[in-house]
This record gives C-alpha cells, structure tokens and sequence, in this order.
C-alpha cells in the first residue's frame, strides 16, 4: 500500500523538476546571462554557456538536468563557488529543527485550545479562538517576529539577541543528527542545549503563532462536527465517562480534517520560514537562498526551491501515511 | 465533508438579480447584523483615500531625507516618528498605501481573468481541457506557495511588475478551483439549455451566460485573497525582492526598520508593519462580510 503511494508521488516529482528546470531555461533572459552574475563579460557568458550546455537543445538539457539532479548535483554557487548541493545540505537541519518546533508548538497550544473550545462553545476559551483565528491570518510573519524580539530582547531582557542559532560564547555541539537541541542532550552538554534553545525559542513562537489559525479553527470546527453524530450520541447515552467521549470517540474521528490542513499549513510554514529565518538571522536555507537572491545568484535559489518542493511533496506523503494510521477505512480501501 | 456541501448548496439555486434597492437594504442589514464588518468597511474606505489622495495630502516628501532630525520619536511634527535618514514614517506609511494596494489589485484582478476563464472552461468543456488545467494547477500546489513566488521573481527579474505576476500564479489553482466548480455546476442549467438551443456558440455562452453568474462568487474570493495578496507581496519586498528602496512600501520599510528595533527604536518598523496588518485584517472581514451579502442563504 505504501508502495501504491510512492508511485503517486512520481508525476507531481516530474511537474516539480521540470518547473524548476524551466524557470531558469524558457523565461524571458538569457539563463547564461543569470549563470555568469552581474559582473560578466560577453565571453564569460558565452563560456557559461558552453559548460551548462545551453546551446543544445530543450530537451537534451532537461536530461542532463535530470541526471545532474540524480547524481546529487545542484550547480555551483556563484559567490561562494561551493556546490549548492553540500551547502543545502549542511543548512537543511537548521531551517528544519527551527520549523519543526514551531509547528509542535503549534499543534501542543492549537489542538488543545481547539478542543476546549468545542466543548465550552460560547465561552472565553471560545472566543479567545476565534480572535486567534482571525488575528492569526492577518498577521505578517517576519512583523511578529520583530515584535517579540522587541518586546523580549530589547525590552525585557529575556531572550539573546536575534542572531543565528548559538551565540558566540557557547561551543557548538559534536555534528549527529545535525539538530542542536538533540545533539547536546546526546553528549551531554546542558549549556549548550540550553543556548540553543534561548536562541530558538522566539523564532519557533513566531512560526507556531502563524500557524496556530488554521489549526485551532479546524480542530474545532471538526469536534463540533462529531460532537454532533450519532456514535457520540450513543457513546454518551451508553454511560462512558465524558472523558472518553470526548478524547477517545470524538477526538479519534476529529483528528482527520486536522491531519488534513496539516498540509496546508506546511505550504505556509515553509515559505514563512524563509522570512523568520531572515528576521532572526537564521543560518537555514532560507537565509541561503535570500542572500543568493539578492546576489542574483541562481543555482543556489533553483536548488533551494527544489529542495522545498521535494521536502513539501515528502511532508505531503507523510500526512497521507498518518491518515491511514488513523482512519482504518482507508487502509481497507487502498 | 460538511464544508463541500455547504458550499455547492448556494450553487445549485441560481437566483436571477434582484433590484439594485433590495441589494442596498441586504448589505445595510449585513451590516447592521455586523459592526464588524461595518468596521472594516471604513477601514477600507479611509485606506483607499489614502491610496488616491494619499501622496498629495501628507505632510512630508516621503523621499525627503533630514539629516538633523533622523529617527526621532512620534512626536507632534512626527506623528509616526522618522527613520535613519530622517524621513517621515507617517508620511511615507500613508503614500505606500498606493503601491500596495496597487500591487494587490493587479495581481488580483489578473489571476482573476486567468484563472477564473481557465476554471470556467475547465468545468464547461471538461475533458482534455479539464485535465490540462488540472494538472497545472495540481504542479503549482506541489510547491510551496511563497517559495515558488520567490523563485518567480528569481527568474523572471526583480521587479515589482514580477511580484504582481508571481502572486497571480500562486493564487492561480484557488480560483480555478472555485470557478470550475461553479461552471460545472451550471453546465446544465436550463438557462443555458436554452441558450444553446437558440443557436449560441459555446464561447457566447461562456462568456455572456455563465461568467455573469459566477461573477459574484469570484468577488468575494477577490476580497479573501487581497488581504493574502498583499501579505505575500509585502513579504517578498521584505526579503528585498521586487520594491527597491526608497520607494515607499510596507514590507520594505519593515525590512528597513528591523535594524533599529533591536537597538529600540520600535516605531521604524511597527507603524508600517502595522498599517500592513491593518489592511489584511480589513480584507480578510471584508471578504467575510462580502461572502455574507452573496450567499442567498443569507437573504432574507
């Protein structure tokens, strides 16, 4: 069944490689001309040419973006004349470390909030949702981030200054899994960790706020849903306890929208990573492909823009898998 | 599952204009029924004052720069302070109202043309048609939606003309989506049986029976995707795409002050910052309200 998935994926990869492979090759502009950077003379560009194989034809080009793609190969940065691909690689778990907090965080406050207002509908806790719901829509990212670093660095005093994932006092931890908060609990190493996470804490509130909306609003909407069925009829009317009304029969059928928006959420998560990323200095691909852009370097924004693609097609497979772990139904129909 | 059936209902009855004075009496009702909404629509209307008269009637040059007053606080001559080179924010908050609302309608109002004809042959003609659109909307929501407006302008050129023109395209599968559903729904409505058996072709009928009738559910998607429009315009001019300073607009005014707020300075960048949230806020129950004086559940 999960090879039956794998397999849907593949003509959304295929739309995904040929758009990126397009946005550099058919646009109006000579690529070569982005290739060599702004500084390029007539014959460096024509040498650029040359070694990306631009004056052969559409297709033979797609091929051998493809198979550059296979072979792990991204293009050169222009700048830095690293491989992008190394360079994405190394900044991967730090944009990903720094998403993946903010949306727990988000589902730990939104799911809760959800179900609290579901069951007490028209109370504070209700009404608190949907303020959140609607405020959270309208808020522009990187401005809540400058917010809270105004409020908790500069104000407060709370939090380190918005600059990167470590300040300069503490020593980075030994490179496992690339996550730091992971990594200095490995080895032990509880300033470290406790750096790290001073350091991560606003930009991950940051994104988990932006995407508390859409979460809370489904939660509850889906609770309200199946508050109003029949086996929950029936579940109270047999006696179970409203704990296990709420948590084990409604909760359980509710969680399936939930899943759902998660996907949406992560379309938004991404991009709004990009720009937390640049409000808190980041060190993740986000900041990577920014400053390529504002370079006019473009391979290390084709690979980035690859790179989230496949990420957002993964997530995507992800969430289809963790539907069918919660809904049997379509287990026995696929 | 509740929320497709909800939104194919009003579909399905398709209900001939009113008279423009019942239409009046149902949106004051609306609003009436909602202080909210009234609210919003105020709103809407100081800022699209501000965006017509906005640059004539401001107190500063906003390009004007004054070196023996920079980043001084609000005060009585600097209602929203002055930034590194002494401009003044009230003044350059107010004139880019302007380019963003300017920047928001035309990609509007293009993915609207774009996205709501290919929707609306997709739904009528089905098909080959059909599947042609759908799969290019299907290619665009496999990225995710402000990355691929990035590498847009990447490619095409930093420009703001780039920015109106990526929008569009990440706004394109949402409208194709909406405007196929509603054709499909009227494919074989009597009204246009009885178009096509007096001898109209299929273009006529597109266009003079079916998009009328769509045109209304198309506008309050118009209002719900200007608040994200303007969002995801201000977000790209932030990372420094598109708007190049000193031109004055929200986004890059936020990127301009974020410098200054870590050393205190908060009004750089909150005014603006502000002003922006504002006018999402505004769009978001203006396309609220506006679904409300659409859906003929509603009407009473």
């Amino acid at each position: 069944m999960i090879l039956r998935r794998f397999v849907t994926i593949v003509p959304t990869l295929i739309g995904v490689i040929v758009v990126t492979f397009l946005l550099t090759r058919v646009l109006p502009g000579d690529p070569a001309v982005y290739f060599a950077g702004p500084a390029a003379t007539p014959q460096s560009i024509a040498e650029v040419r040359k070694s990306l194989g631009l004056d052969r034809p559409l297709p033979d080009q797609f091929l051998r973006y493809v198979s550059d793609l296979a072979h792990g190969n991204f293009g050169n940065s222009l700048s830095t004349g690293q491989p992008v691909a190394a360079e994405i690689a190394s900044r991967l778990p730090a944009s990903a470390e720094l998403t993946l907090s903010g949306l727990f965080l988000a589902i730990a406050i939104a799911v809760p909030l959800g179900i609290f207002a579901a069951v007490r509908q028209g109370s504070w806790i209700d009404h608190l949702c949907r303020v959140i719901a609607t405020a959270g829509v309208s808020l522009p990212v990187f401005f809540t981030g400058l917010l809270l670093v105004y409020v908790f660095y500069f104000r407060l005093g709370w939090s380190p200054p918005p600059l990167g994932r470590l300040d300069a006092f503490a020593t980075a931890p030994p490179d496992i899994t690339g996550f730091f908060l992971i990594d200095s609990l490995i080895s032990g190493n509880f300033d470290t960790f406790r750096a790290a996470l001073s350091q991560l804490i606003l930009p991950a509130v940051t994104l988990a706020i932006f995407s508390l909306a859409p979460i809370t609003r489904m939660t509850r909407a889906s609770m309200l849903t199946a508050f109003g069925s029949e086996f929950i009829r029936t579940a109270r009317a047999s006696g179970l306890s409203r704990r296990t009304v709420i948590l084990t029969y409604a909760f359980r059928n509710a969680l399936l929208p939930v899943v759902t928006t998660l996907g949406m959420v992560f379309s938004f998560l991404l991009g709004a990573n990009v720009l937390v990323e640049k409000v808190f200095a980041w060190p993740g691909i986000g900041s990577y492909a920014v400053e390529a852009l504002l370079q006019s370097d473009f391979a290390p924004v084709q690979g980035f823009v690859l790179t989230m693609a496949v990420l957002y097609v993964a997530l995507n497979l992800v969430i289809d898998m963790l539907y069918s772990m919660i809904d049997p139904r379509v287990r026995v129909e696929a | 599952m509740s929320e497709a059936s909800l939104t194919a209902a009003p579909a399905t009855s398709v209900h001939p204009t009113p008279p423009s004075n019942s239409i009046l009496r149902h949106a004051v009702d609306v609003v009436a029924d909602n202080p909210v909404t009234g609210l919003a629509f105020g709103l809407f209307a100081l800022m699209a004052l501000s965006a017509v008269f906005g640059p004539h009637v401001v107190p500063y040059d906003p390009l004007a720069s004054d070196t023996s007053a920079t980043l001084q606080p609000p005060s009585l001559h600097h209602w929203f302070g002055t930034d590194l080179v002494g401009r003044d924010i009230f003044s350059r908050v107010v004139a880019a109202t302007r380019l963003d609302f300017m920047i928001a309608i035309a990609s509007v109002a293009l993915v609207l043309v774009v996205g709501g004809l290919a929707g609306i042959a997709a739904g009528f003609f089905g098909g080959w048609t059909d599947r042609i659109v759908g799969r290019i909307s299907d290619t665009i929501m496999a990225f995710p939606l402000f990355v691929l407006a990035m590498g847009i302008v990447a490619a095409l050129g930093n420009t703001v003309t780039n920015i109106v023109i990526a929008t569009a395209i990440i706004n394109f599968p949402l409208y194709v989506r909406i405007a196929r559903a509603e054709a499909n729904v009227r494919r074989e409505a009597g009204f246009v049986q009885a178009a096509r058996l007096s001898g109209n072709s299929n273009a006529r009928i597109l266009l003079t029976q079916i998009t009328p009738n769509i045109l209304p559910i198309m506008m309050v998607q118009v209002s719900l995707t200007m608040g994200y429009a303007i969002l995801n315009a201000a977000g790209l001019s932030f990372i420094g795409l598109g708007v190049k300073p000193p031109t004055p607009e929200w986004g890059i005014m936020v990127a301009e002050g974020a410098a200054n707020i870590i050393s205190g300075e908060w009004w750089v960048a909150v005014f603006p910052g502000g002003a922006l949230m504002i006018a999402v806020f505004c769009f978001n129950l203006l396309g609220d309200g506006l679904r409300d004086l659409v859906d003929p559940q509603r009407r009473k």
